[in-house]
């Protein structure tokens, strides 16, 4: 990131990658489980365009925020902001409906239904035909669907996992399936998308493969992406800039080179003696 | 030499071909390949228009006369095209292997001097890229997939469609010259290069004229009776001579039409949608698929198990007489229907292979029961000889002369001769032309006569006229008493049992012949739990005495079936051991392709070798072992010989 001026309206990266102005800012962000503070009065943005990554150890409270960004928790203090309007609480169809799309950390597909089946369900909030066109399954509900399912397709061609198409997803390794749940949220075609532990559990081969795909997704369809992940290589490779949590907090917030000279960061990861 | 066969009246080169098809059979489809999940095809005439707007796009670019166009990619349409295209140029088209190394791949562009460059991917783009600056010749590259290279430097990079439209576009300006040039087009000209793999030494690159591809497709085709209505499946590496033939020779040929993979990881379903008529496929290949019908049928409810077993047992009985035309009962005919019904037809239609007329394994020795499985289905699949420098087929098995263990009769045009050491030679309109720049392998492999050195050793079988290939010509010796000595093909024989992994049979210039044995972990290791025999190690697994009876008695009827061949019965094998390590790459005994390397054996196991000739029987022994991170260490083992039973000697009895 040598010098560019991350703090412009909008920059160019050294890899050639337009980021735009801000999307999404979370404004104090407090969110509380009874007693237990799971995230205390966190801010930050996140620009059009880029790779954000939230990281931090074990029960640093990732998961919640990105559940927060979501919509499928409310916060208890602060503001979520989403396209220069403020967001009121929602239904997780609502925020899918404003072009946010996510994976999950343990996986949740439709375990007896087919791949395409499956990535066909993030083209949900794309159709329009009531149940009863459907049925018949006549003029606009047949050319919608046609129409969707090409979207599917292409997304299927763009992960590469045309060979499972057909395969229910209960029979697919723990790798595959990752993808299929990126597939899909994929073809629901969003403007931001939230990824929650996407190398959770893979090998080198398979993180190799994933990183590879998310930042084709992020080059190709300018998607926005915010994801969690342990793997610190991986995110500091991966993302434009870094927000890290530990224990609720936000303890750093910068480019990966920023974040990884950071003291209290260094501090979080390595442990340092409490007195 | 032989007069060159002359086809003044028809199409003398590949483009000429194209255009008579873009004509004869315009609007039958030529190629299809799966996208998004749907097939995509393209008639001949479309075809046609595709490859010459690719061709007027290189003219704009400036190809030559001449020019070597590098091809990338896997099998794709716009590959075949763009071989096509760049031969409309006159240029020569050289197919890479996709997933050779950069190193490989900066060899054989260097070698070429390849100025165009024709790739699938970024993946692709990147390994040009990484050996460009070695490159002098080359000049620009054109991909087919945008993914991911919107960033890179576009001054000598071009989208395959990109340049197809600038072609379209610019078609007034240069299709005078391309026709000039297709015009100049004869036999004698360049169809295409291909380099052979280079198992020893660097690769070469087999230069083939337009005589040599058109000849060969025209005859292998008449051959098999291949039609315009055929159907194949091109999914072996584009880079491979029987690929070149099959989906651009014999395509152009016949008109057939040639359907790519979606990917190669689809290859299976899409074989079952497409249900090829003329189908190739290495023995591996069939194998895999064997053994998965095998697997799943372990696991099938007992009632469809039960049905298998009987059908296919009756299968084997008479499913390969019923495919060769020979009398067979009504009784057994109709149980056969019934079969079919019930089995065969559907298992036909799970593996693709509802609707092959013509079906080729080769490349390596194929194992008699994975053979006759797929002939007793009804599958007409049959055994091919051949090389890249003969353009393929050396010799093939007409329909209802199907054994596994020749390689068939000549093809048409085909001569063919054996030297006194056995070497197979052979004379046809499909021989090479020439090394590209390297004269002296090429006057080392191809006499002035015409005559080219296969390197294999066979014999021509006298009953049936078939050739037999026995072993690399290298590698056959002589027994002492001067029979042949072909250790290939028993080691072969031996490793068609699942329980043997590996074998070296050694005899060259002695009595009798012995052997080592490695027993296949997986196999044996399998057995050993279904009986519940403990073991700890592969040494103690191989030593134990129930194994040890089982490889005897393979070794015996391996023994008793190479009695039956008169020119081989000199290879029985007297005595073995079965090895106390599996030979390994890593201690440098076997290639990195795991192929014996037999002289380092011999001369690392001496001790055992010696103890199988002197009568003991049993030997210790100490060797020492290459750890994976390159330790050493060395393993001790008291080793039993054995004596195998061997079959008196047929010759030897009439001669008494």
């Amino acid at each position: 990131m040598s010098g560019v001026n991350t703090a412009a309206e909008s920059y160019v990266t050294d890899d050639g990658r337009t980021i735009g102005p801000v999307v999404m800012e979370m404004k104090n962000i407090t969110l509380r489980f009874g007693g237990v503070e799971a995230i205390k009065d966190i801010s930050f943005d996140i620009r059009e365009g880029e790779i954000r990554a939230i990281i931090g150890p074990n029960g640093a409270g990732k998961s919640s925020m990105l559940n927060v960004i979501s919509g499928f928790y409310v916060p208890q203090e602060g503001e979520v902001w989403y396209n220069g309007s403020r967001r009121p609480p929602m239904k997780p169809f609502q925020v899918a409906e404003q072009g946010i799309a996510r994976t999950f950390q343990n996986i949740a597909l439709f375990e007896g239904m087919s791949v395409l089946d499956n990535v066909m369900t993030g083209r949900l909030t794309h159709m329009k035909t009531g149940l009863f066109a459907q049925s018949f399954w006549k003029g606009k509900a047949e050319r919608e669907e046609i129409e969707n399912r090409e979207v599917a397709e292409k997304v299927i061609d763009f992960l590469e996992i045309q060979a499972i198409r057909k395969t229910p997803v209960a029979r697919l390794p723990y790798g595959l399936k990752k993808r299929v749940e990126l597939a899909r949220a994929l073809a629901a075609e969003p403007s931001l998308l939230l990824l929650d532990e996407p190398m959770a559990g893979m090998n080198v081969e398979e993180k190799e493969d994933m990183s590879r795909f998310i930042l084709d997704v992020n080059d190709e369809f300018g998607t926005t992406i915010a994801l969690i992940e342990h793997d610190m290589g991986v995110v500091m490779d991966l993302s434009d800039r870094v927000v890290v949590m530990d224990y609720g907090k936000k303890i750093g917030d910068g480019t990966p080179h920023d974040v990884r000279n950071n003291q209290e960061v260094i501090d979080a990861y390595l442990g340092v003696a409490h007195d | 030499m032989a007069t060159p066969l002359k086809r003044a009246d028809g199409p003398q080169s590949v483009p000429a071909l194209l255009h008579r098809n873009a004509t004869q059979f315009a609007n039958a489809p030529a190629y299809r390949e799966k996208e998004y999940g749907i097939w995509q095809s393209w008639t001949w005439s479309q075809t046609r228009d595709e490859v010459e707007a690719l061709a007027l796009g290189l003219m704009e670019l400036g190809i030559n006369e001449g020019d070597f166009v590098a091809i990338i990619g896997r099998n794709r349409p716009y590959f075949y095209w763009a071989m096509m295209a760049a031969e409309m140029c006159g240029a020569v088209p050289v197919p890479l292997y996709q997933d050779a190394n950069a190193e490989e791949m900066a060899y054989v562009m260097g070698h070429c001097g390849a100025r165009f460059a024709i790739v699938g991917d970024q993946e692709q783009v990147d390994k040009v890229f990484e050996v460009q600056d070695g490159l002098t010749d080359f000049e620009r590259m054109i991909y087919l997939d945008p993914r991911g290279l919107r960033k890179y430097d576009h001054a000598v990079l071009d989208q395959y469609s990109a340049v197809q439209e600038m072609g379209r576009t610019n078609r007034d300006k240069h299709i005078a010259e391309l026709e000039a040039r297709q015009a100049k087009l004869d036999y004698d000209s360049t169809g295409v290069m291909l380099y052979t793999s280079g198992t020893t030494g660097k690769p070469k690159g087999v230069v083939l004229s337009n005589r040599n591809v058109i000849e060969t497709a025209k005859s292998s085709s008449e051959f098999d009776d291949l039609r315009q209505t055929d159907e194949i499946l091109a999914y072996l590496p584009m880079a491979w001579v029987g690929d070149f033939i099959f989906s651009v020779g014999q395509a152009l040929w016949t008109g057939f039409c040639t359907n790519c993979p979606e990917s190669a990881d689809t290859m299976h379903v899409d074989l079952r949608e497409i249900g090829p008529t003329y189908y190739f496929a290495p023995p591996r290949v069939f194998e895999t698929q064997l053994t998965n019908v095998m697997i799943r049928m372990e696991d099938a409810s007992r009632m469809k198990k039960w049905l298998f077993d009987v059908f296919m047992a009756h299968a084997r009985k008479v499913g390969p007489d019923i495919l060769d035309g020979k009398s067979v009962s009504q009784w057994d005919r109709f149980k056969y229907k019934l079969g079919e019904a019930f089995i065969y037809g559907p298992l036909k239609n799970t593996l693709g292979f509802s609707r092959v007329r013509v079906g080729y394994t080769a490349g390596e020795a194929i194992g008699p029961e994975i053979f006759d499985f797929y002939r007793s289905l009804g599958i007409n699949l049959k055994q091919l000889y051949g090389q890249t420098e003969a353009t393929v087929f050396i010799t093939a098995q007409p329909d209802g002369e199907v054994r596994s263990d020749t390689v068939g009769v000549t093809c048409p045009g085909v001569e063919l001769k054996i030297a006194d050491n056995g070497e197979v030679f052979y004379r046809s309109p499909g021989v090479f032309v020439e090394y590209y720049k390297n004269p002296e392998s090429t006057a080392d492999t191809k006499d002035a006569d015409g005559w080219v050195a296969t390197g294999d050793a066979g014999f021509i079988e006298e009953s049936s006229g078939h050739l037999r290939i026995i072993d690399r010509a290298k590698d056959v010796g002589q027994m002492a008493d001067g029979r042949l000595f072909a250790p290939k093909y028993v080691e072969n024989k031996l490793k068609f049992f699942p329980n043997v992994l590996e074998v070296v049979v050694f005899g060259n210039g002695r009595d009798e012949c012995t052997a080592f044995i490695n027993i296949d972990l997986t196999a044996v290791g399998n057995w050993a739990e279904r009986n519940n025999i403990g073991y700890a190690s592969y040494q103690e697994l191989a030593r134990h005495p129930q194994v040890m009876d089982t490889i005897q008695s393979h070794v015996e009827d391996v023994n008793k079936s190479v009695a039956e061949d008169e020119m081989l019965s000199g290879c029985q094998i007297y005595r073995f051991v079965v090895l106390h390590k599996e030979l390994d790459a890593d201690d440098g005994e076997l290639t990195r392709t795991r192929k014996v390397r037999r002289k380092i054996i011999e001369e690392k196991y001496d001790d055992i070798i010696a103890a199988l000739y002197d009568g003991s029987k049993s030997v210790s022994t100490e060797t020492e072992v290459t750890y994976e991170d390159g330790r050493k260490g060395s393993i001790k083992a008291t080793l039993e010989v054995r004596d195998a039973k061997v079959v008196a000697d047929v010759t030897k009895m009439a001669a008494e």
